[in-house]
């Protein structure tokens, strides 16, 4: 799996790291499929799935007309019409409240939220039924709704345009909660997402938005010929890069940053292993439990706050299960403690490669 | 797919034509087609008799046809039974057999009127104080109760009702209600909703964000208020200052209406009317009910704290069961022979209710994991081991003991 550096925002990636890419890349050119971004897989598995079903409904704020502020539902009005793909009134319970009644009456919505803070006042209608829905109902009642957030820092957004909120999701019983971190993974996981008969929040990474992978869309487009194909993302981690030494574990945005760090890493003389969650509800615990049993190490990366964070359950998990193979404390490189700083001051606060190469150092090697 | 028109002239004629073309069946100004009649609707007087028609409240484009007899007696019935389910309830909770019971007593009529003006296709979206409604809409009363027995947080299939588990979070249930309607509406059914709320809850962000959606998607949606003029211990001063309740829908571009809360012929030709309106593709409509919390808000109130004992005597005169009985008695519709017949009924929903919340039903404790997803999650399978090994080991002790 490539996965590109577009990621480098915080400018932390070494020149050679860098260099060592690019003529990956060049070599790989001739034989490859044509490179598509991240924003393409998205809107083209909306597409795919209006395509597939008429229960799908896509709304949100500027979606119509204007194809989303990110344009990931680009061309869909006009290609499907109004009634498939439509504007709402500005008011995101709104959005999140008429998904759950169209759920309710045989729909599968996928809504928008325009940015990851504005998505704050739906949150009533998705803690207290989007997520409750089917267990108040004994299971009468499912919710196959989907929320995309455009999400995380890295593009030098204002304040409220970069939270990284995805622990609220994650620590409210019902919700799965899905982060892709290739371009791949955005079309197979938002096709999953989409066929859920469970509502999912959908992390998308905004930073990724414009990164680009090679591989044959239309091929994976191919597998959906005929219903949903069997291999699934949700609950299962990838190893996004195999190493023996230590394991950093990360999803969504925060893979690009690790795996840049393990070939920084790596020209150090240190074998560092990559897991990619993909999903943070359901979470997959034992790939990444059998990751840190062979490495004996791990760093958990996100850009969350740490503090009772997705990082810090992680931390517990791998702490729970992994106790006796562990040679050092389990660390994290995660967001401080402090609300998403101004543009110029993102790059002291995400986790940079820097930053997680001189975590790996603290994991206790000399003993 | 054709291109939709872009811009934002396009888009304001279609606005405009819209309310046009409402106003205009009337033969009113949108204006007056939009605003609520100056009073409340109201056909019966305190004592039951019908109020002459220039005194009804009503005006050019709000007119309402007096319902026929025999259907009136139909909702009288549901009327005296709702009062039966209000005390059985109340009672059954100073019994100990209920957790809690918000009582509708006095707001029998609005009840009623809900679950009747509407057809077997259309739905329904209750609060927590909305069982007589959910029960006259033909829901199982023990099924109802579930909620309120404290065995789970709903104890019915909406989908298989067409009812909404009763709503606590305030007015979130108003945009199920508006979801509900523009699923039907993308498919080309009929269906309308009743949406309801009370006085208090219409200062809540989803009460605006509700019957904001519901107009600018033009969607079959009554949001049915049941003004009992507290929210708690509030009083609707503190909650608006609007002219009323029914004036809010204009600023939506909707049409509101008033009516008393405790005449019950007056509720059903309103929101008759209403359903009507926006089974035609008139919707969608706000209407307000007048009416009047008798009791406290739940059994874990004290209302001495903060209204008088003279305010709730003053209600207890507009009573809408005897308001009713009195009318229906002068048209003879209701002879004594009709009037034992409901009764008898009413006997039957208490011990049907008195059966129900006295049967204890043990709670599944491994249920706690089997509805939080479709399929459990494997963490969630490890929790109900770990709890099933805990009651595993639980019960050979008790064993032991007990040997
Ligand atoms: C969002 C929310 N805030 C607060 C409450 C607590 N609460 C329950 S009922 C109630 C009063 C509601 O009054 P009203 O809307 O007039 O309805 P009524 O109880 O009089 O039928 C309050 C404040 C709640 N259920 N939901
Ligand atoms: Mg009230």
């Amino acid at each position: 799996m490539t996965v590109t550096t577009s990621s480098d925002a915080n400018g932390n990636v070494s020149a050679a790291t860098a260099r060592a890419t690019e003529r990956a890349a060049e070599n790989a050119e001739a034989s490859q499929p044509q490179p598509v971004t991240f924003a393409k897989a998205l809107n083209t598995a909306l597409a795919d799935a209006l395509e597939a079903s008429d229960d799908v409904v896509l709304f949100g704020e500027d979606i119509g007309t204007l194809g989303g502020v990110f344009r990931i539902t680009d061309g869909l009005t006009d290609r499907f019409g109004e009634h498939r793909c439509f504007d709402t009134p500005l008011a995101e319970s709104g959005i999140a409240g008429m998904a759950a009644g169209m759920a309710m009456n045989g729909m599968r919505p996928v809504v928008e939220m325009q940015f990851d803070a504005f998505a704050y006042p739906a949150l009533e209608q998705i803690f207290s039924h989007i997520a409750k829905m089917h267990n108040r109902t004994r299971g009468a009642l499912k919710m196959p709704i989907v929320i995309r957030i455009p999400y995380a820092g890295g593009i030098g957004g204002v304040e409220h345009h970069c939270d990284s909120s995805e622990s609220y999701y994650a620590h409210t019983p019902g919700l799965k909660v899905y982060a892709p971190a290739t371009v791949a993974d955005a079309y197979r996981m938002l096709r999953e997402a989409i066929d859920s008969d469970d509502p999912v929040v959908f992390f998308e990474p905004k930073k990724l938005y414009w990164s680009k992978d090679r591989f044959d869309l239309d091929a994976l487009r191919a597998e959906y010929d005929g219903g949903a194909p069997a291999s699934r993302s949700e609950g299962k981690a990838v190893i996004a890069r195999e190493g023996t030494d230590a394991t950093l574990v990360a999803y969504g945005p925060s893979v690009s940053t690790a795996m840049a760090a393990a070939e920084a890493a790596a020209e150090e003389g240190r074998s560092i292993e990559v897991v990619d969650l993909r999903t943070i509800v359901p979470l997959d615990d034992a790939t990444v439990a059998a990751s840190v049993r062979k490495t004996g190490r791990a760093v958990v990366v996100a850009e969350t706050p740490g503090f009772a964070s997705v990082a810090s359950e992680l931390v517990a998990r791998i702490q729970e299960r992994c106790f006796h193979s562990l040679a050092a404390p389990v660390l994290r490189v995660t967001g401080f403690d402090v609300p998403f700083p101004a543009p110029k001051l993102e790059e002291f606060f995400l986790p940079s490669v820097d930053r997680i190469l001189d975590t790996v150092d603290e994991l206790q090697w000399e003993a | 797919m054709g291109t939709p028109p872009i811009g934002a002239e396009a888009r304001e004629e279609e606005r405009a034509a819209y309310l046009d073309e409402t106003a205009r069946k009337f033969g009113i100004s949108v204006e007056d087609y939009l605003l609520p009649t100056d009073g409340s609707i109201r056909i019966l007087d305190e004592t039951g008799a019908i109020r002459p028609v220039a005194e009804q409240g009503t005006a050019p484009g709000h007119e309402y046809p007096l319902p026929e007899g025999d259907d009136l007696l139909a909702a009288y019935e549901a009327l005296v039974v709702g009062r039966r389910v209000n005390d059985q309830n109340s009672a059954l909770v100073r019994q100990g057999r209920m957790a809690v019971y918000p009582s509708s007593h006095g707001q029998e009529a609005c009840q009623v009127a809900a679950a009747l003006c509407l057809g077997e296709d259309d739905w329904m979206f209750p609060t927590y104080r909305d069982s007589v409604a959910v029960m006259t809409k033909g829901i199982d009363p023990v099924e109802t109760m579930t909620l309120f027995r404290g065995d789970w947080h709903g104890g019915y299939d909406p989908k298989k009702y067409k009812v909404g588990i009763q709503s606590t979070p305030l007015t979130t249930q108003l945009l199920h209600g508006v979801g509900v309607a523009h699923a039907a509406k993308l498919r080309g059914e009929d269906t309308v909703v009743l949406a309801m709320c009370g006085d208090g809850a219409t200062s809540e962000g989803d009460f605006h964000e509700a019957l904001n959606f519901a107009a600018v998607f033009k969607l079959p949606v009554i949001f049915f208020v049941q003004n009992n003029q507290y929210a708690i211990s509030v009083p609707l001063a503190h909650q608006t200052a609007a002219p009323s309740l029914a004036h809010k829908a204009v600023g939506y571009g909707m049409a509101g209406e008033r009516v008393d809360g405790n005449d019950l012929v007056a509720l059903l030709a309103v929101l008759r009317r209403a359903v009507r309106l926006a089974r035609d593709g008139h919707g969608p409509l706000l209407v307000e009910a007048h009416t009047y919390r008798m009791q406290a808000h739940t059994n874990a109130d004290d209302a001495t704290r903060y209204r008088q004992d003279a305010e709730v005597q003053e209600w207890m005169a507009k009573d809408p069961v005897t308001r009713m009985r009195a009318y229906l008695q002068s048209e003879s519709v209701l002879d004594d022979a009709a009037e034992a017949r409901i009764s008898e009924a009413a006997e039957a929903m208490a011990t049907r209710l008195r059966d129900g919340m006295n049967e204890d039903v043990a709670p599944d404790p491994e249920d706690l994991f089997r509805f939080v997803f479709t399929e459990p999650t494997t963490q969630l399978n490890e929790q109900r081991a770990r709890l099933v090994d805990e009651l595993a080991r639980d019960a050979a002790t008790d064993t032991e003991a007990t040997r």
